[in-house]
């Protein structure tokens, strides 16, 4: 099969868009005679929601209506799960508005409807609404001993606890000469897309319901939205148009996308909301908040005979559409990629008075990551063996894959990293780095006076979610061809390397810039599952490809009888039919898509890819970092990641996708961070307190692309590769900091790492 | 996040400005922006008039005379930084605005607006105060002289009476002999400091220090000249140990805030370490800059 396109780092063809201010974000449509939705939300972290005073707004300037929790008392509103549904999650679900009890700051209480945004900000000023204040809950012992309850009703704050194991963690911890064990935790922190959420809802003269705004699962969005309003799914549509970034957080149902429709239906007009960042902060899922118990027993030579954990999730207010992904890949990917059968795991999922949270860039591994590769330092330490070394000895080798990971997901079938050279990842970035100089080198008293140390972690991802996903290809009447997919795009680029693998698949015979891509809106396809799990490409690619096979295979047929030839001796190039081996076309496809009507047949095709199982992509990364003892700051002085993504349809923005990963990752060992008092209050609502990354923070970040094992999974033998770069992050620069700081005893086993909370672990030098 | 209803009014003259000022008690000073605007936008601030400066061109004026260096509130940080000649006059400007904030902040941000926020952690009042600046307020009865050291009071506070307007900055011209260092912790390039120090040393002709000016930011509630340091330079010829021993003094007895991005113990640590570095770098003495 000709390949052209495939693996070429072809620009991506929506930057011009994007970078000219031609995108159309929802804010950009402004339907006439649109009316404007703000929020009430709870000031409270726990409080009892006494009444909402409607009155005390009436007849204020531009005021249409206010929807509060008694409007929708009689829909069947809670947000399902969408994912990882542990058992007892159905007793914390949420519904679009508090009605006897607000349980985080930032908890929809009413919906105010106006002529103007201004008009609606002011009458929130004046919204009377009267709550009696509880104690907060915001620390795991305090969910955990349950003195004071979320939902009474429940009789706990523990929304979920299992145990998942594989092998035998008590024969390996027997017969080990070190057990590490180390309390670790995580930090609080969530995604910081440039555009915030937004949606604008409008039931049109057709009759149907149409929503803007909607993103990443708009299928399984506009199911749920069907049920909650008693209304046919066909008679409702969820509409994606550009969207400024996702991370994982963006595009799931909240609360916001019932109310918005539920508005406009009620006030028969277009509504329209945009999130401000204060709300995206206080109520846009958050993640990464975990502690855990982690043990690794080790061999006297360094081999991980196995390992016992406990993973405790803050899962804030409510059980969001995400379930339990959070702490369920947490505990699954503790082991990472070492050879290593025997593991027991306790995992347990906390109710407290904090934002829900849900996914976030690399859900659960981020955290677990960091968890292990830690403990892997310390045992390397004790052992007497140089890091790089340890992790050498016991590393998955190409030879044992497929390689089980057993059954640790209670709501997963057992599961197989499918293919992965590991070392080859790992000795990528520590010769790039240049390790075996380096690792002498910062040991050194360095001209600048501070102390540079060396971290390294290796990781284990998977991608490729199902169950399925379907595409149709159509021939154009121009010879062009028409892509349409169910999975979505928050600013991937999809356009580009979707239209890559449509090209290759058709031989060529199209370029991409004559492939235009449709996708994300809920009713363009049925059979779509949207994107997350780094799947649109690994999945939604694939579909792509037996599509445009498909349709390739049907035209060649058409022609081969109207010309009489047999249709291998047929090729497509440069929007034409030829003979092989010959240079004369044929016929243009615009012509030969009349011979197909001709013919009876439809100039599409249509497919569906199931994947047999998730993909695994593994890798490495290495930093470099100097930290200056006397403030706490670090610098990143050179970081690596590695990733074999199988195979890189685009290597350009795979490239992109790593570097913004660890640009993502390392923001937030040291910036991201979501702070709450005692009373539940956020303390970091805006962009002031509620520190990011900016482009200049990281500058000395690359990545290695590998494509040493392909997938045998799907035809493209692609793997996700938009979170390899982010996983690997916490562990690297945490071990790197520790590395620097050997000399003067600190450990490292709490994020995050900004300066004061550093300063606190170097001890002081007394004044001269 | 829009702001609440108010009045808007863009005077031309200095005199139309203090008239509507006078007008209306609550009246907030539009310049820059960059304060003033976040605080409507998150309701933090609700005046019933926003009195518009940007349209007064003598705000903007700069002169550069054998007195020193006279800068219009107005001006814009960029054109601080930017403009060779203004940081010729006052070195430590030019020292200071690699710190402030990022490209469109400093477009548009103003001298004058960060003076009269007085934000503890800011730049500029900090080199005001150790460059010796006098502010110029207009007020309903005629102009005023406050020099810095009176002119920030404390958070979000300065000398400045209701009704009256900052319209200058005059920085006294800078002696031949004097050297200066600026540094500062943040949590990103561009953010308020943590904690910075800002030192202006005079040299005599055979290295020893005839006068010195030592102001910690962001280490209490105003910038603060911090004496006795001084004390200990003046008449010494600087070495290492001495600007250690300036730097730990400098530190002693100071009550700084606790915040999100640094503890009082932080801001009570890094302060001499700031003071040190500044210190070491205006007199070119590379060794004391490193931890010892």
């Amino acid at each position: 099969m000709n390949a052209p396109f495939v693996g070429q780092p072809v620009p991506r063809a929506e930057d011009v868009r994007f970078l000219t201010g031609r995108a159309r974000y929802v804010d950009d449509i402004r339907p006439e005679g649109a009316l404007h939705a703000v929020i009430a939300r709870s000031p409270y972290g726990h409080a009892r929601l006494l009444g909402v005073n409607k009155a005390s707004i009436e007849g204020l300037p531009g005021i249409v209506g206010v929807i509060a929790a008694d409007d929708i008392a009689h829909l069947p509103a809670e947000i399902p799960i969408r994912l990882a549904p542990l058992e007892g999650f159905q007793r914390f679900l949420q519904r679009p508005l508090a009605s006897d009890r607000v349980r985080f700051v930032g908890e929809a209480v009413a919906l105010i409807v106006a002529t103007s945004r201004h008009a609606a900000e002011d009458a929130l000023e004046q919204l009377e609404v009267e709550y009696e204040p509880l104690p907060a809950v915001v620390t795991y012992d305090a969910a955990r001993e349950g003195a004071e309850l979320l939902f009474p009703e429940a009789g706990t704050n523990v929304a979920t606890r299992y145990s998942a194991s594989m092998g035998d963690a008590d024969a390996a911890f027997a017969r080990a000469d070190l057990v590490i064990e180390r309390h670790m935790t995580a930090h609080r922190h969530t995604a910081l897309p440039l555009e915030t959420r937004g949606l604008i809802a409008h039931e049109e003269a057709d009759g149907i319901l149409r929503c803007w705004g909607a993103t990443k699962v708009t299928q399984w969005n506009r199911r749920a939205l069907a049920v909650m309003l008693g209304r046919p799914e066909h008679s409702m549509d969820l509409i994606e148009v550009d969207v400024g970034g996702g991370f994982g957080a963006k595009g799931e149902f909240y609360p916001e996308d019932f109310l918005i429709p539920f508005a406009a239906l009620r006030f028969g007009a277009p509504v329209k909301w945009i999130e401000d960042r204060r709300e995206h902060l206080l109520t846009t899922n958050h993640s990464r908040e975990m502690e855990a118990t982690v043990a690794i027993a080790f061999a006297r030579d360094g081999t991980m005979l196995g390992m016992r954990a406990k993973v405790s999730a803050d899962m804030g207010a409510y059980v969001r559409t995400n379930g339990g992904v959070v702490p369920a890949k947490a505990a699954q990917f503790l082991p990472g990629p070492y050879r290593m059968k025997d593991v027991a795991l306790d995992v347990e999922a906390l109710l407290t008075n904090k934002t829900p949270v849900g996914t976030l860039r690399g859900p659960g591994r981020y955290e677990a990551h960091f968890f292990r590769e830690r403990l892997i330092d310390l045992a390397a330490e004790e052992l007497g063996l140089d890091p790089a070394e340890i992790r050498r000895r016991n590393l998955l080798r190409p030879e044992d894959m497929p390689w089980s990971i057993g059954h640790l997901v209670p709501y997963e079938p057992p599961s197989a990293v499918d293919s992965s050279d590991v070392p080859a990842a790992f000795d990528a970035v520590t010769d790039a780095i240049g390790y075996e100089e380096l690792r002498w080198e910062v040991r050194k008293p360095q001209p600048d006076g501070r102390l540079h140390g060396i971290g390294l972690a290796c990781f284990v991802e998977s991608s490729g979610a199902g169950p399925s996903e379907t595409a149709r290809v159509e021939l154009r009447e121009d010879g062009g061809l028409r892509v349409i997919s169910g999975v979505s795009t928050q600013g991937q680029g999809h356009q580009t390397v979707l239209s890559q693998i449509a090209a290759d698949a058709f031989d060529g015979g199209v370029p991409p810039s004559e492939i235009e891509l449709l996708n994300g809106t809920a009713s363009l396809i049925e059979g779509g599952f949207g994107t997350y799990h780094s799947r649109a490409v690994v999945v939604g690619g694939s579909a792509i490809h037996l599509a445009a096979r498909s349709l390739r295979a049907k035209l060649l047929r058409v022609a081969a009888a109207r010309l009489q030839l047999r249709a291998e001796d047929l090729v497509l190039a440069e929007g034409h039919l030829r003979r092989e081996g010959s240079v004369q076309k044929l016929a243009a496809l615009a012509e030969v898509r009349g011979w197909m009507r001709e013919a009876g047949e439809t100039p599409d095709a249509t497919e569906t890819f199931k994947p047999d199982g998730r993909t695994y992509t593994c890798g490495a990364h290495a930093a470099h970092v100097a930290v200056d003892t006397e403030t706490g700051q670090v610098e990143v002085l050179r970081y690596i990641a590695s990733e074999d993504v199988g195979r890189a349809i685009n290597p350009l923005m795979v490239h992109g996708q790593a570097i913004g990963a660890a640009v993502q990752g390392i923001g937030a060992v040291f910036l991201d961070e979501l702070v709450y008092d005692e009373n539940g209050q956020l303390l970091t609502g805006s962009l002031a307190d509620y520190l990011v990354a900016t482009s200049s923070c990281f500058p000395n970040i690359e990545s290695i692309t590998l494509e040493n094992s392909p997938s045998t999974l799907n035809p493209l033998g692609a793997k996700g590769a938009g979170e390899g770069g982010v996983v690997a992050c916490a562990a690297a620069i945490a071990n790197a900091i520790a590395d620097a700081l050997r000399p003067l005893g600190v450990e490292i086993n709490h994020l995050p790492l900004g300066p004061d909370r550093l300063l606190r672990l170097i001890p002081e030098k007394p004044a001269p | 996040m829009k702001a609440p209803p108010f009045a808007y009014a863009a005077p031309a003259s200095i005199e139309g400005a203090l008239a509507l000022l006078a007008a209306h008690e609550d009246a907030k000073v539009l310049a820059g922006g960059q304060s003033l605007m976040p605080a409507l936008n998150l309701r933090l601030a609700a005046p019933s008039v926003l009195v518009d400066i940007n349209a007064i061109p003598e705000l903007s004026e700069v002169s550069i005379t054998p007195a020193g260096l006279r800068l219009g509130a107005l001006v814009r940080h960029s054109r601080i930084g930017t403009n060779s000649a203004i940081a010729g006059a006052v070195p430590l400007l030019g020292l200071a605005y690699p710190h402030i904030a990022h490209g469109p902040v400093r477009t548009r941000g103003t001298i004058g607006g960060s003076l009269a926020h007085a934000d503890p952690s800011a730049e500029w009042p900090a080199v005001c105060l150790a460059s010796d600046a006098v502010m110029e307020v207009r007020g309903p009865g005629g102009g005023r002289d406050v020099p810095a050291e009176e002119f920030s009071l404390g958070i979000f506070t300065t000398a400045i009476e209701p009704g009256e307007l900052l319209v200058a900055i005059r920085f006294p011209a800078w002696p031949a002999s004097r050297r200066a260092g600026f540094a500062e912790v943040a949590r990103r390039d561009g953010d308020f400091a943590m904690v910075g120090a800002a030192v202006t040393v005079d040299l005599g002709a055979d290295g020893t220090c005839t006068d010195a000016r030592i102001v910690l930011f962001g280490a209490s509630s105003r910038p603060v000249r911090r004496r006795e340091a001084e004390a200990r330079l003046r008449g010494q010829v600087p070495g290492a140990a001495l600007l250690r021993e300036a730097a730990s003094l400098a530190a002693q007895g100071i009550d700084p805030p606790s915040d999100l991005h640094a503890s009082a113990e932080y801001r009570r640590r890094v302060a001499p370490v700031m003071v040190r570095r500044a210190l070491a770098d205006a007199l070119s003495l590379p060794e004391a800059r490193l931890a010892s």
